[in-house]
């Protein structure tokens, strides 16, 4: 296929060289899998071994240009593969054997659909000739994986390998990212074939559009510029297209506030002052309440996910509504657009830029004036914000808001799900794209540490924190053991409310206070009377089970316990210094801290409240 | 609700169709009939998908998120004056002396075919549309069916034009 044939930007899979494709070599299945990634970039596979994946790992032991990093459990691969991808730009890859490796690659898979994140995941099969005969460690992870992945291959001849890598790396990368699944028959990886590359790319059907139309642009632009309350909605996809640059000329060209969803926390500088904060269901109260109000949204990169629009009928009634990404299916999916555009988020705000200074010099120019009266207004009036506990325990938010004060220049954030992630997305300053990762979409717990130690691995000069909790932690903490023996040395801070918080924050809300199966640091007889001991009963010492500092140095961490605010500076500081191995902090903090603001799940966001008991006085509550 | 009838083409590769009827459940579309057969390009399958349509799910979503899927090339959609449409049935319905002239002679007023007769039943195979294949069942129904068996919908549009031509040729410069 030719550029010319489909007018789709299709970049082809070249030699590192440059130059011929090489000339062929006698090889193996398996070696022709090594060489072809090692000729398509992968520079670091996360993986563990077994029987139908052992042929690709001969090779795999010589190779120059693919580290392998030996992890402790196939999840942790994925996640760390995704955290590698976010943090690098780069493809992140995993490997897994057949059966029971591939299926605990699901969860990352998922998730890395769910946050459009380029990753290949590599999985041996079952001889071919049993394929279909439930044969020892035999799971149709094609099949599986189906719905949760962008695309899948399974190779049934050894002289389809490179094809099926260059492919694979090409649909994950290009056009709105994914995850691909190459699964490998043992006897395909065994057998003599040929290896040449480049390969021929096969994707009659594969045609992702970046090129935006230059009458929607035009629309959009004239749109842009007759609006009184216009707001940017920036989401993941503008970091994914390396946009940053250009949307801060968009901001500051049209004066619009911008508001960053959970993915795209980076993609405009937090201090900047048309930066109004996160929108959705924990986002601040200006970003929520700007979008309710506005007149116009710019939709850039995001989808419009139920996090971001709370009850679907009631969201932004007022807004017309310009939406641009580059994956045409995500128009339209929630919300109707009045200017749909189909591109690449960089393209696609650099022409709006054009688009913008032409109407400007035609004499088109908004005035936003009255509309950042209103913004400025409910920024001072609901800033986010927490109070200190009163009973002198640590406050959650606190030491997330230390961490990030206290952090190097270039820090990149990793965290797991729940109130922790949110207010590492609240309290942390994220000034440059990439420096935050999580799992969004999905909602996976545990992708902190898998994640972190991706991040450190494909970006080893950079400091990586872990902002993780303790139900998390206890999901993927071994990976703790590969960050030791493999010279990643991340650090993880655990904010130990001995609970599942946000499980729990419901329950406090929405549950009458009854904690079923929310405390972790007590067994259930303790735990059957938790709605009767009531919210302040603390984690009674000698009780911690885990003791997340002795399993911390078990698995070859440097690990310290905080209880106190007093300590707090000099623990951070010190983990910032350790830079030999992995550092834990187990951070005690109040169990009965919240993350507000809130718009409670299946309500309007006109229903944000600012704090407990504290909705928002809009000045239109007469109009309700 | 409404009905489309979707002309999809693909690539002749295995799993495809598990991959677009894996979409559909996953999505939530319905699906009321499916007809998959190679086409004039031993390289290229046509699936003709007759998509019930809610309000929630517009059909623009049910192509948007197909033409996501990388072994599929085109979709069209026929509209039903601008296409033909034909399904096929074999039904086999409870037949003696007394009945079987009569069941004859509505094979015959649908031009549809007498394919196996035995003591007991006939056996008939109609193609059409839909509302005649319908039609012709009602009539046959209080003979008493004993079994059917209906293909999906097959469509082509009218005219001289091949909604296949452009598809090869981009398979042919990919190959």
């Amino acid at each position: 296929m030719t550029e010319q044939a489909t007018g789709a930007h299709h970049p082809q899979p070249r030699p590192r060289s440059g130059g011929q494709p090489s000339a062929p070599e006698q090889v193996t299945g398996a070696q022709s899998l090594i060489r072809s990634l090692e000729e398509v970039g992968a520079e670091t596979v996360f993986g563990i071994p077994g029987g139908t994946i052992l042929p690709a790992y001969d090779p795999l032991m010589d190779s120059k240009r693919v580290r392998h990093v030996l992890v402790r459990h196939e999840q942790g691969a994925g996640h760390a593969a995704t955290g590698y991808a976010q943090a690098t730009g780069k493809v992140g890859v995993c490997m897994a054997t057949s059966g029971p490796g591939a299926t605990n690659l699901v969860t990352p898979i998922a998730d890395a659909h769910m946050d459009s994140v380029p990753l290949v995941a590599i999985t041996g099969q079952v001889v071919s000739k049993a394929i279909g005969t439930d044969a020892f460690q035999e799971a149709d992870i094609v099949g599986i994986t189906m719905p949760i992945t962008k695309h899948s291959f399974l190779v049934t001849r050894p002289e389809d390998i490179p094809q099926a890598i260059a492919q694979a790396f090409h649909i994950a990368s290009s056009g709105r990212p994914g995850p691909v699944l190459v699964d490998i028959p043992k006897d395909i990886l065994q057998a003599r074939t040929t290896f040449s590359w480049p390969p021929v790319m096969d994707l009659p059907g594969y045609r992702p559009v970046t090129k935006p139309h230059a009458k929607q642009i035009r629309e959009a632009a004239r749109l842009i510029t007759q609006a009184r309350r216009p707001v940017l909605y920036v989401g993941g996809g503008v970091i994914k297209a390396g946009a940053t640059a250009e949307l801060k000329v968009l901001a500051e060209l049209t004066g619009a506030p911008v508001t960053t969803t959970l993915m795209a926390l980076g993609a405009f500088p937090d201090s900047h002052p048309l930066h109004v904060g996160m929108p959705g269901m924990h986002g601040a109260v200006t970003a929520v309440t700007a979008l309710q109000k506005a007149d116009l949204i710019v939709a850039l990169g995001a989808r419009f996910d139920d996090r971001v629009t709370g009850k679907l009928d009631s969201f932004a009634p007022h807004a017309k509504v310009v939406h641009a990404d580059i994956d045409p299916a995500e128009i339209g999916k929630n919300r109707a657009a009045d200017v749909p555009i189909v591109g690449d988020a960089r393209e696609v705000i650099a022409d709006l830029v054009q688009a913008v200074q032409k109407e400007h010099s035609e004499g088109h120019q908004g005035d936003c004036t009255a509309w950042w009266k209103d913004l400025g207004r409910w920024r001072e009036t609901y800033p986010l914000g927490y109070e200190q506990p009163e009973d002198g325990s640590l406050s959650p938010q606190q030491v997330i808001e230390r961490i990030g004060q206290l952090a190097p220049q270039g820090t990149i954030f990793a965290a797991g799900v729940g109130q922790h992630q949110m207010w590492s997305a609240h309290y942390i300053q994220y000034e440059q794209p990439a420096t935050w990762l999580n799992s969004g979409g999905a909602g996976t717990m545990g992708y902190a540490v898998p994640a972190a130690m991706g991040a450190k691995a494909g970006a080893p000069d950079r400091t990586v924190w872990a902002i993780d909790g303790d139900g998390c932690f206890q999901m993927t903490n071994q990976e703790l053991t590969t960050c030791a023996l493999n010279n990643i040395p991340i650090k993880v801070a655990i904010i130990n409310n001995g609970a599942l918080g946000m499980v729990r924050q419901w329950q406090t809300l929405f549950y009458n206070q009854r904690y079923s199966n929310t405390v972790l640091h007590s067994g259930p007889a303790e735990s059957n009377s938790g709605s009767a001991a009531g919210p302040g009963r603390q984690p009674s010492a000698g009780t911690r089970v885990p003791d997340f500092v002795k399993l911390s140095e078990a698995m070859g961490c440097y690990a310290i316990r905080c209880d106190s605010a007093d300590d707090l500076d000099k623990v951070i500081e010190e983990a910032n210094s350790v830079n030999d191995r992995p550092v834990v902090i187990d951070f005690i903090v109040h169990e009965d801290a919240m993350v507000w603001p809130m718009v409670a799940a299946g309500t309007s966001n006109d229903e944000i409240m600012a704090a407990r008991d504290v909705r928002p006085d809009f000045g239109d509550n007469e109009d309700d | 609700m409404s009905k489309h009838t979707l002309s999809v083409l693909v690539e002749n590769k295995p799993g495809v169709l598990a991959r677009i009827t894996a979409l559909f459940s996953r999505r939530g579309f319905n699906i009321d009939s499916l007809a998959v057969g190679v086409t004039e390009h031993p390289d290229i399958s046509r699936i003709t998908i007759v998509v019930n349509v809610i309000e929630a799910l517009p059909l623009e979503q049910v192509t948007k998120q197909l033409n996501k899927l990388v072994n599929v090339l085109k979709i069209v959609e026929l509209e039903p004056g601008a296409a033909v449409q034909r399904e096929l049935v074999l039904v086999k319905v409870r037949a003696d002396n007394e009945t079987r002239s009569q069941i004859v002679e509505i094979v015959q007023l649908f031009r549809a075919k007498t394919v196996d007769v035995s003591p007991e039943a006939v056996t008939i195979e109609a193609t059409g549309g839909s509302d005649k294949l319908e039609a012709m069942l009602k009539m046959l129904e209080p003979f008493g069916i004993k079994e059917l068996v209906q293909s999906g919908t097959i469509a082509v549009g009218r005219g001289s034009r091949s909604i296949t031509d452009r598809s090869l040729r981009a398979l042919d410069r990919s190959a």
